[in-house]
């Protein structure tokens, strides 16, 4: 994983050269739609020879829900410290206001 | 939304050819995920390094804004964290990860399926998509119950594009900015923080 995490600053670098070149910028944001679109279907590929998984895809997803409704609620309640603590002055009374 | 339903539509493709069988045993014994995920992580920098508007929106911020990211990943951790208790079969570390997607469901999947195996990758893709539908249909109450970064903070990575409309919705059009930088910060931040919580925690 730390090569991935090394190609992506590369790509980052490359990217900071070739923000002049708008018909580049979109054939990237094209193949970046397209890479992800194969990934996601040999995920599937990967997902779908797996019996283990195909057996127990209620149990998954049971357990996807659970953990969403508790990465929302802890970034909910989060928010709400840091609205209440550092921003609702400022934002709340002045309507158009910048924060 | 559109852009979900195709990534969707691929991933379901995929699994019923696997399921059926239906594929040369070139793709099904080799795995080229790996390959394709270099490939794709290398366009995903270049596409962040080209972007001027994420550099500028970085650059016109007050430091206070930086307390959003940082909020919404300490809850998010926490509240996964404490969901790890109610289910058998997820580890404190996995169900931390599977949160550490904030909602960037095609990134995060991908890599959590490279380290942790197919299994915990489907966790991670369901998990994440809902966490992109609850903020879609359920923003207009966070907003009400928890202020007004509420639903900066359900959309998580998504509140710079898909959420974005209903997050300015409902909690105006001043938060716009705020909930673009929050959502480019977290992005750039899942696959670092998902390698980082499933390698060496």
């Amino acid at each position: 994983m730390i090569t991935v995490l090394i190609l992506m600053a590369a790509g980052i670098a490359v990217g900071l050269f070739i923000d002049k070149y708008p018909k580049l910028i979109k054939k990237v944001d094209q193949l970046i739609t397209w890479s992800i679109y194969l990934l996601l279907f040999l995920l599937g590929i990967a997902v779908g020879v797996n019996d283990k998984i195909i057996n127990n895809l209620d149990t998954i997803g049971v357990s996807a829900l659970v953990i969403t409704v508790g990465a929302v609620l802890g970034s909910v309640c989060m928010a709400w410290v840091v609205y209440k603590f550092f921003f609702s002055t400022g934002v709340e009374k002045g309507g158009q206001d910048e924060e | 939304m559109k852009n979900s339903m195709i990534i969707l539509a691929f991933f379901v493709a995929g699994v019923g050819l696997g399921i059926g069988e239906l594929l040369p045993d070139v793709v099904m014994e080799n795995d080229f995920s790996m390959y394709a995920l270099y490939v794709l992580m290398f366009l995903v920098g270049v596409g962040i390094g080209a972007d001027k508007k994420s550099w500028s929106v970085l650059r016109s911020m007050n430091l206070k804004i930086v307390l959003i990211p940082v909020g919404i990943i300490v809850g998010t951790l926490l509240g996964t964290a404490a969901t790890s208790f109610l289910l058998n079969g997820v580890s404190l570390k996995e169900a931390m990860a599977v949160g550490a997607g904030f909602g960037y469901y095609s990134l995060s999947s991908i890599f959590i399926t490279q380290i942790s195996g197919e299994t915990l990758g489907v966790t991670a893709l369901l998990a994440n998509i809902l966490r992109e539908i609850i903020t879609l249909l359920g923003t207009p109450l966070l907003v009400n119950y928890f202020g007004k970064i509420a639903g900066i903070a359900s959309g998580g990575a998504t509140s710079m594009d898909t959420t974005l409309p209903i997050i300015v919705k409902y909690s105006g059009k001043e938060w716009a900015i705020i909930s673009v930088f929050s959502g480019i910060v977290l992005t750039v931040l899942v696959p670092f923080l998902v390698t980082f919580i499933l390698e060496f925690f």
